[in-house]
């Protein structure tokens, strides 16, 4: 099974090679979904029929003494099937999207590199192999955002993309450096037999927050983030969100899960807390955007958040030697980053299909796209409701989990945890509050109302091939709510392999219920309570059809008998988002309203303007970004220095440096 | 069994909706010094918005249509998983109390949607502050589920009444903060006086009147009975959770079923006779002034289950 993944992704690079002379977006795209799907299934069927027993290859390259290793365990065959069974579905919705690409050539070559790369990545089994892949995916994906380069502002978000995804791998190549201890053991294998003392452990932990965090969009790392993935292809935006952050996801559980074996519970603690607060801090950044794309991108740093307000729980839980917590923790975040994956997938190519439609993504030219485009709309409201965790669709079921463990945190001994728990609960039950307004926001302006310009107007549904992986990705979120038991059968080997216990098993008779683990009387049913609204919608249907057999009439909207053709009437998407972004606006946004009123009598119109901010920018990167140019301007001095001078400086610092060796011998 | 009572209380709660509703109206109006409507007037009402035609703007979509139903049927769903008269109810196993909130969530993203279809600016001004109202209330409700279940080990409803029935919990200052934190929910949730107010029709102070305002006819009916059912499920809740006295915990004896009935039925007229009390008392918020109604409920909420924490590691 690895030799099928790891030819799928060799395909995959070759199609990348390939796709910059080929130039034929059916051949690129119809290529990558047949390696995408090989890798899929191959890691489907390692999952459901290995026995857990990981598969090595070592390969005849890479460095003298560390020959590339490639590995296929339980952990990378899970996020295998999240990144290969998106990037099948994004292949087929790319084979209709491609066709409307502006520069094609900017796009073909690098798709299928980005997802070989996020398979290598994967796949990696020593510390070199794994940068190499994940710079690999990184760069590509940068690349990818580049797409439409002539606009500046893409520019500037691939700039600075570009800048936090070096400065996340610098990250992660120091925390290999201290994993791999003095004596240099690069691969895993080593890594995962060497014991790790507290410090160096802890230094580990923080460094792949940092480094992985800042790609999984963790505030505050999360900048980049809102204008990279927007700025992207629709199909490649919706990889980005939903598989490349899992890969960030994946790196941290297998560095403080697998690589490291001493775990404390304060990491627990940090982890908790930039978790919670990535979520709120990305949900409200949703409500107020304009851009339909940014806002789901700025969602996706709200479901990283709670996933790892998860992982941390699984990490304070698994310190306190409460295994079987651990697990149902880890079980509730692995099930929310697949659930992410599919909603998310979902939202971006149904974006994708609106931009295409309508030729725009700014919400406030939006609206009345449920009569135009009828298929599209309700894919898109599945994937709202789904991830506005509504029952009995599947963002629920994880949240839920999560929520049960978040109450199973009383167990926990330490006095930071009982006070980080239950605040960390209540911003995670906050951030869900706040994504229902955002994407009933979200839907209700773009594709509800009257259209509010006249390309929306003129709308029409969009192909196949674009129509079918939406429903597919639905379909799934349906599903996976309704039949929970699915997602438990492929998280389980992860699991069993992590903590050797399997928290909530999906056997017989289980897969329609969640249960937390050793507990009789709590469960959730997503198909039970599906069956019970059912025949409750029913009855209600034919009780009323019984009593009022008139047909409706249809007439101009009554709008307390004032109605306005004018499709400026309705309510804007800043005007939706106003109440929201009055009740947080100090603390988060410090948001400035000014109101320009005119005296009476003067011609010129009423102005109402809004500014508002991220305070990331602000109080972090903007005193960085200060300082880093006064220092520039500073040493720019040294460049224009006589020969002479050059030449004592360089005299100068070899002394210093002989002089340190000789202090520190 | 639980099942034959899950019926009988699908089919309670139904009939005693706008009873209550009707109650809380004579009550208000007395108490303000006037004669009142009859107690049966919401069930006319209902009957007569049934028999009307109902008509729907020319640009609504499917969702408009629908949109009555699938709200009226989940809030509905809710109100069948709340132990009422007996803590044996047969869906009692599937859902505990946070998937309760979340049938509660799917329910008002359903209305806001419907708000925000035909495009007016009643439509949005109802469903945007609706919005904030629930992205307040919904994690305060949370915060009271963690104290309780801190406090009884279990989310599941049936299982924290019979818990909280045996009185081991004893008098709790989380508790009590859980109760107001939970009425504050309620009120709002309701759309009630402080909050709303469900007799205006002026723009600026109403919520929920505003979002449903191009509904009628039998969608309208539908939207009414749903308020009206909205009204028994908190009332049911706060009654489960903080007085299950007098609910019967097993299949029988008959006479058991008959005071857990007798009692539900005077806790509801208990908690409709405060809410008159109490909507008579109290003047109209500013919308803005409700997030710090709600987000003092949150707060509440959170001190709650932080003491909880805070004592049990004592």
């Amino acid at each position: 099974m690895l030799t099928a993944v790891f030819t799928a992704a060799l395909a995959l690079l070759a199609l990348g090679a390939g796709g910059a002379a080929l130039r034929r977006h059916t051949l690129v795209y119809s290529g990558s979904a047949a390696a995408c799907a090989v890798a899929f299934l191959a890691a489907l069927l390692w999952l459901l029929g290995s026995g857990g027993e990981p598969e090595h290859l070592v390969l005849p390259v890479g460095l003298p003494w560390l020959p590339v290793h490639l590995r296929l365990d339980a952990l990378a065959a899970f996020f295998l099937l999240l990144v290969d069974g998106l990037g099948l579905l994004a292949s087929i919705y790319a084979l209709g999207y491609g066709r409307h690409e502006e520069e094609p050539g900017r796009v073909l070559p690098f798709y299928p590199a980005f997802l070989a790369g996020m398979n290598f990545a994967l796949l990696a089994d020593d510390a070199f192999s794994f940068l190499v892949a994940w710079e690999f995916m990184s760069l590509a994906s940068w690349l990818l955002v580049l797409a439409s380069h002539r606009q500046p502002e893409t520019r500037r978000a691939a700039y600075i993309y570009l800048v936090m995804a070096a400065f996340g791998t610098m990250a992660l190549i120091l925390a290999f450096g201290v994993l791999a201890g003095p004596e240099g053991g690069y691969s895993f294998e080593q890594m995962r037999q060497r014991p790790d003392a507290l410090w160096p452990a802890t230094l580990v932990a923080f460094l792949v927050l940092v480094g992985a965090g800042s790609k999984a969009g963790l505030a505050p790392l999360h900048v980049w983030l809102p204008l990279a993935h927007p700025a992207a292809p629709s199909h490649v935006s919706a990889l980005m969100s939903g598989a490349m952050t899992k890969v960030a996801v994946y790196v941290i559980i297998r560095i403080l899960f697998e690589l490291v074996d001493t775990v404390v519970w304060w990491w627990g603690l940090v982890f908790l807390l930039v978790g919670g607060g990535s979520a709120l801090v990305g949900v409200l950044f949703a409500v107020v955007q304009r851009d339909l794309k940014t806002l789901l991108a700025s969602s996706t740093i709200e479901n990283l958040g709670i996933v790892i307000a998860a992982v941390g729980l699984a990490i304070a839980f698994k310190a306190n030697g409460l295994p079987l917590l651990g697990a149902m923790a880890l079980v509730a975040g692995l099930f929310h980053a697949l659930n992410h994956a599919v909603f998310k997938g979902l939202l971006f190519l149904g974006a994708g299909a609106v931009l295409v439609a309508t030729g725009t993504r700014d919400l406030e030219r939006l609206g009345g796209l449920i009569h135009r485009m009828p298929y599209t709309a309700l894919v898109f409201l599945v994937g709202c409701a789904a991830i506005a965790a509504i029952p009995p669709l599947n963002g629920f079921a994880s949240e839920w989990l999560i929520f049960q463990s978040v109450i199973e945190g009383a167990v926990l001994p330490q006095w930071s945890l009982q006070f980080a728990v239950p605040v960390v609960g209540a911003l995670v039950a906050l951030s869900a509050a706040l994504a229902l307004a955002a994407f009933v926001r979200a839907f209700g302006i773009a594709f509800l109302g009257r259209p509010r310009a006249a390309e929306t107007a003129a709308a029409r549904e969009v192909e196949a091939t674009m129509r079918m992986p939406m429903g597919v990705l639905a379909g799934l979120a349906i599903l996976l709510g309704l039949v929970p038991g699915l997602a438990l059968t492929v998280i389980g080997p992860v699991i069993e392999a992590l903590f050797g216990t399997v928290a909530i098993s999906a056997a017989a008779g289980r897969f329609l219920w969640l249960v937390p683990p050793g507990r009789l009387d709590v469960a959730y049913s997503g198909f039970g309570l599906f069956a019970a609204g059912a025949v409750l919608l029913a009855l209600t249907i034919a009780a009323v059809k019984r009593v009022s057999r008139r047909k409706p009439r249809r007439s101009a909207p009554w709008d307390c008998g004032f109605p306005d053709p004018h499709p400026a009437t309705q309510y804007s998407a800043a005007g939706f988002a106003q109440p929201i972004r009055r009740v947080f606006a100090d603390s988060v946004f410090r948001a400035v309203e000014r109101v320009d009123m005119p005296a009476p009598g003067e011609q010129r119109s009423a102005r109402l303007e809004v500014r508002f901010e991220d305070r990331a920018w602000t109080l972090i990167y903007a005193p960085i970004a200060r300082a880093v140019g006064t220092v520039t301007e500073r040493l720019n001095v040294l460049q224009f220095l006589t020969i002479r001078r050059n030449l004592s400086l360089m005299f100068g610092a070899l002394v210093l440096l002989l002089a340190i060796i000789a202090v520190l011998r | 069994m639980s099942w034959l009572f899950q019926l009988l209380q699908a089919a309670l709660v139904l009939a005693v909706a706008p009873l209550l509703t009707g109650f809380v109206r004579v009550l208000k109006a007395r108490l303000l010094g006037r004669q009142g409507p009859p107690l049966l007037q919401p069930y006319r009402d209902l009957l007569r918005l049934l028999r009307k035609d109902p008509v729907i703007a020319d640009n609504a979509s499917w969702l408009f249509r629908g949109a009555p139903y699938l709200g009226f049927a989940l809030i509905w769903l809710g109100a069948c998983l709340i132990p009422t008269f007996s803590s044996r109810i047969g869906l009692g196993a599937t859902a505990d109390f946070i998937a309760l909130m979340g049938i509660l969530a799917g329910a008002r993203f359903v209305q806001a949607l419907a708000g925000l279809d035909v495009g007016t600016a009643f439509g949005g001004i109802g469903s945007s502050r609706d919005m904030m109202i629930g992205a307040l209330a919904e994690p305060a409700v949370l915060m009271v589920i963690f104290t309780v279940s801190l406090l009884t080990h279990t989310t599941s409803l049936p299982l924290i009444s019979e818990f909280m029935q045996t009185g081991s919990v004893g008098l709790r200052v989380s508790l009590a903060l859980a109760l107001i934190a939970l009425v504050m929910v309620a009120i709002a949730e309701n759309a009630r006086i402080p909050v709303d107010n469900p007799a205006t029709h002026l723009e600026l102070t109403m919520v929920h009147e505003a979002m449903v305002l191009e509904y009628s006819g039998r969608h309208l009916a539908l939207i009414e009975a749903t308020a009206m059912l909205k009204l028994v499920l908190y009332l049911s809740l706060i009654a489960a959770i903080f007085v299950p006295f007098g609910m019967a915990t097993g299949t029988g004896p008959a006479g058991a079923i008959a005071l857990g009935l007798a009692t539900w039925v005077g806790k509801l007229a208990a908690g409709g006779a405060l809410l008159a009390v109490f909507e008579t008392s109290i003047a109209k918020m500013r919308v803005f002034r409700v997030s710090e109604f709600l987000g003092g409920a949150l707060l509440l909420g959170l001190l709650a289950t932080i003491y909880l924490y805070v004592t049990r590691a004592l």
